[in-house]
């Protein structure tokens, strides 16, 4: 149907969408956005409610039940101790996900506040902050997470400040790009006219534009730091045993893996999947939030 | 031969949206082009012009499709060939020259090895041959020195050279059919003036013909021999130059004609109510209906056609076109302008003496060195506003215009002078004035696209000034915020919308409406224009007006339309190279005696009347700082008189009290030979009369 266009005074039949609308609609044409957004939905869902749905004691051993292949009863098996690799994969991820979920927002939040103010502010400041800031990038991160937990041992409050500290610094580089973007703007020059307080253009003028990117970067990020967890798990730096956990549980029956895989099949299968998942909705959410849209251009 | 040169027939082009409509830009377009003829294509912006053009070289936009109709270039349909054929007519037999020459050649390739390539892919010319040919087109061109020229990357030329290097690139391959898409844009006049008076000589000499798409009616008429106007994907209106611009049939060819600021005239001319649908969104009958003056019910529902009107191959698409040409439209157009009535005080608001800005300053190793300053950018800037008081800032880029106001807006530090706003001292940063200094003086800038967050809705906007100065409850807030966006006109809906949700002209109108929450006395405005379409030029400067007549607020006016200036200011100020050339009244400055320099730009300024051909001065090349000594536009003016004009600074002359003119010539003698210089521009009135005549 076509519809007339008034004359300018009147109000234009524009609909109103809000921006978290819009981009779910863009979102929601994406195949592969949806499925990975339906694989971490399915991720968090089973963390948070495995403890009362899981048929069995995580932790309980048993010598009779030592590595059953899948049954009806055992549906993944059982490992070396005799405990079901049912149960311990549905709560094996309770702690990567908590742990990794908190770091990645410390991550977020400290890198992004400060690379937008880095690049609002620019000069020496600048200069000097992204120098040590290249520097740490040039390190290897598990190097020196290895070196902090075994340090200071591998409680969760260390892990999350560690992972926080490390995976910040490359938000910084990316946020500061990012508003390098904007601060010529003329609204930004407007504001300064205007008089207002720098807090006030780095939050209000700044950080709407930069959040796009700070989103695409949180999942990118989550997703990196889901894999450095487990690394340390798997190295023997993260959960201590008995406490079930992805990583650890690869490390333990990797010896397994001629006469019972699914030890460690299945907790592979459960990380892989939900790292999967992450990457492709932070993929449909960044070309869901492509600036162009928010210029109303006909796409 | 028999084939029609450029012949396109019911031209249907849309694509498809995310509802799965196809959404039509171009729809049921006929055109035909002799060979060697010169077609100018005029529309607002979204009118589909530039996709018409690019529809002749087989190209369109991705997502696009032809929905019905043809395209026949001698017989041969574009869209029918295969890539390599494609690729033989376009730069071959139809070549393009595009709006932005800086992003269409490459940057990393020297600019005569680029018309090389061309040479090479199109005729097989090799080595020395090509080379030699090469150096030929960037003379034909009147690019100076072209050895010197050929190896030079593209971005070690001025906007206008590097233009210049994009029209040669597309002579190389000796092309029958030009397409323009608006390639004067953006340039300064001057160098526009030499563009098109460059391309009208080659379109003759090598008889190309030429699909010029602009949406400058004074550009369209110097260089077309016959006009297209667009609106809504349709063609509404075709003839020859001369009648589109003295009997158009088409009410909103009228419209746009009276719109635009003319030099002629003196006062603000009608703006074009409303704005035109986005595609698809047209209604069953004529998509003009709903701004247009004449229209009834049957142009509701029944769509128009392209039908011959009055004058010789006169086509519109009109169903009143005969009441509409009744109406003589020179008369029509001399009503159509309406000046502005404000008062002025003789209350000086902003005083600047002897103002230099400089954007470098000596570093410490010169300063040892004892190496002189550089010469600032801004230098001796002498001005006072008064109170209600429109000052113009005229001058092309990098004049220093907008120097000038951020200095003004405590954006940037003077390095020498004083500047003074009422009793307040401006010679401090933003960040130290006081507040209720930063309320007073607020500013408008050129591209609403980029002074809005694109984040924040219009409420939001608002609100920033209003929470900034004013001590209000948010009850209040909101409030005040309604009544300004009444004031400039859009409904208080709009408050929940996003930038991005809105046209140019209103985008602008929120720009405007922002700067007026502040309540201040002194709005800078940069450019607020010029990024809009001409219809709705005229509107905002209709509520400008209003705004100054209304709070008596004095505004400092940027702008390189010397027309728009006429229409809006009181006082004109003409700098060149960051330095005052000339001072007075809006009157004053459009009458000789000029300062050389003002008699150019306005020599240059392109104007609304075909036949016209501007007398080119000077050179448009322009330069990248001050000469050291003596006059500042030495090295292009026109009427240089001798080394006195290299050695000394010239001296100020004053015709009138409060009329300056910088410049060695005297005053009498400037006028002498400015007054025959300006004989043979046809002013409006003896227009009307060679039209009643006819």
């Amino acid at each position: 149907m076509a519809v007339v266009a008034p004359a300018s005074e009147k109000p234009a039949p524009i609909r109103r969408r809000s921006r978290l609308s819009e981009t779910w609609l863009y979102m929601r044409q994406s195949k592969s956005g949806m499925l990975g957004l339906t694989i971490l939905v399915f991720h968090i869902l089973i963390a948070l409610s495995s403890p009362l749905i899981v048929p069995f004691d995580p932790t309980e051993i048993s010598a009779s039940l030592k590595n059953l292949s899948p049954s009806g009863e055992h549906l993944f098996g059982t490992d070396q101790f005799g405990r079901d690799v049912f149960t311990r994969v549905l709560l094996g991820g309770r702690i990567a996900l908590a742990i990794t979920l908190t770091a990645t927002v410390m991550a977020v939040t400290w890198g992004g506040t400060l690379g937008i103010l880095l690049g609002f502010l620019g000069g020496r400041i600048d200069e000097a902050v992204m120098r040590v800031v290249d520097a740490l990038l040039a390190a290897p991160y598990i190097l020196f997470l290895l070196l902090i937990v075994s340090a200071l041992g591998s409680s969760n409050r260390v892990l999350i400040f560690t992972l926080g500290f490390f995976y910040g610094i490359a938000v910084v580089r990316v946020a500061r790009a990012a508003t390098l973007d904007f601060v010529a703007r003329d609204f930004i020059t407007a504001a300064r006219a205007r008089g207002e307080r720098r807090m006030t253009i780095v939050l209000r003028e700044l950080l709407p534009n930069v959040m796009d990117i700070l989103l695409v970067e949180f999942a990118m990020r989550w997703s990196w730091m889901l894999l450095a967890f487990s690394s340390l798990s798997f190295l023997g730096f993260g959960v201590s045993p008995p406490t079930p956990d992805w990583g650890l549980m690869i490390a333990e029956s990797r010896k397994a893996l001629q006469f019972a895989p699914w030890t460690a099949i299945f907790p592979m299968i459960a990380l892989g999947t939900l790292v999967i998942g992450i990457n492709l909705a932070a993929d449909a959410v960044a070309k869901a939030l492509g600036l162009d849209r928010t210029q109303g251009a006909p796409v | 031969m028999n084939e029609p040169f450029v012949e396109v027939k019911d031209l249907t082009i849309g694509y498809r949206n995310r509802q799965g409509q196809i959404v039509n830009v171009l729809r049921g377009v006929s055109l035909m082009m002799p060979r060697g003829g010169a077609l100018g294509l005029v529309g607002e912006s979204g009118s589909g012009k530039s996709t018409l053009g690019m529809a002749l070289l087989g190209h369109l936009r991705a997502g696009s499709q032809v929905q019905a109709g043809t395209v026949r270039f001698e017989g041969v349909d574009p869209f029918a060939l295969n890539p390599a054929e494609l690729r033989a007519l376009r730069g071959g037999r139809i070549a393009l020259i595009p709006q932005n020459a800086a992003e269409s050649l490459t940057p990393t390739m020297r600019v005569g090895d680029q018309i090389v390539e061309v040479l090479q892919f199109n005729r097989i010319l090799v080595g020395a041959e090509a080379r030699d040919l090469a150096l030929e087109l960037l003379g034909q061109v009147r690019l100076p020195q072209p050895e010197a020229m050929f190896t030079r990357y593209p971005h070690e030329l001025s906007g206008g050279q590097q233009q210049r290097v994009a029209v040669a690139k597309a002579l190389a391959g000796e092309p029958e059919l030009l397409v323009l898409d608006e390639p004067t844009t953006g340039l300064d006049v001057t160098t526009q003036a030499h563009l098109l008076d460059l391309l009208a000589e080659i379109v003759a000499r090598m008889g190309t013909a030429m699909l010029y798409i602009s949406h400058d009616l004074g550009v369209i008429a110097r260089v077309s021999d016959r006009v297209a106007v667009m609106y809504a994907g349709e063609i509404v209106e075709v003839a020859a130059v001369a009648d589109i611009f003295a009997r158009p049939a088409h009410p909103y060819t009228r419209g746009l004609l009276a719109s635009i600021p003319r030099l002629t005239q003196v006062g603000i001319p009608k703006a074009l109510q409303g704005q035109p649908p986005t595609p698809g969104e047209h209604g069953a009958g004529c998509s003009f209906t709903p701004r247009c003056s004449f229209a009834d019910g049957t142009c509701e529902t029944v769509a128009p056609t392209l039908d011959a009107a009055a004058q010789p191959g006169q086509l519109v698409r009109c169903h009143h076109w005969q009441t509409v040409a009744k109406i003589e439209f020179s008369q029509e157009l001399q009503q159509a302008f309406h000046k502005a009535v404000h008062t002025v005080e003789p209350e000086p608001v902003v005083e600047l003496a002897g103002v230099d800005i400089a954007y470098t300053r000596r570093g410490l190793i010169q300063r040892l060195r004892g190496l002189p300053e550089p010469p600032a950018t801004v230098s001796d800037i002498t001005l006072t506003v008064h109170k209600g008081e429109t000052l113009a800032l005229v001058g092309e880029s990098g004049s220093g215009k907008t120097t000038i106001v951020r200095t003004i807006a405590g954006l940037l530090l003077p390095r020498m002078g004083s500047l003074k706003f009422k009793e307040y001292d401006l010679n401090v940063g933003v960040d130290r004035r006081p507040l209720e200094l930063r309320q007073q003086i607020q500013l408008i800038f050129q591209n609403p696209d980029a002074s809005l967050n694109p984040r924040h809705t219009v409420a939001e906007i608002l609100d920033q000034p209003l929470r900034l100065y004013f001590n209000l409850s948010r009850s209040e807030r909101r409030e005040r915020s309604i009544e300004l966006l009444e004031r400039v006109r859009l409904g208080p809906h709009y408050r929940l919308r996003y930038p991005g949700q809105l046209s140019g002209g209103e985008k602008q109108r929120v720009a405007i409406a922002r700067a007026f929450a502040a309540e201040p006395q002194l709005v800078l405005c940069d450019e607020v224009t010029s990024a809009l379409d001409v219809s709705v030029q005229a509107a905002v400067l209709d509520l400008l007006a209003e705004l100054q007549a209304e709070r008596g607020v004095t505004y400092i006016f940027i702008a390189h339309d010397l027309a728009l200036v006429h229409a809006f200011a009181d006082r004109v100020a003409v700098l060149y190279q960051g330095r005052l050339c000339e001072v007075g009244s809006t009157d004053e400055i459009y009458t000789p005696p000029h300062h050389p320099y003002t008699e150019t730009l306005l020599a240059a300024a392109p104007r609304p009347v075909p036949g016209l051909r501007p007398h080119m001065l000077g050179s448009d090349v322009p330069e990248l700082a001050p000469p050291p000594r003596g006059c500042p536009f030495q090295r292009r003016c026109p009427r240089r008189i001798g080394s006195i004009c290299d050695e000394e600074a010239p001296p100020w002359r004053v015709p009138v009290e409060g009329h300056m003119i910088r410049c060695h010539i005297p005053l009498d003698e400037l006028e002498t030979a400015q007054v025959s210089a300006a004989e043979h521009l046809i002013p409006l009135e003896s227009l009307s009369s060679s039209v009643s005549s006819n």
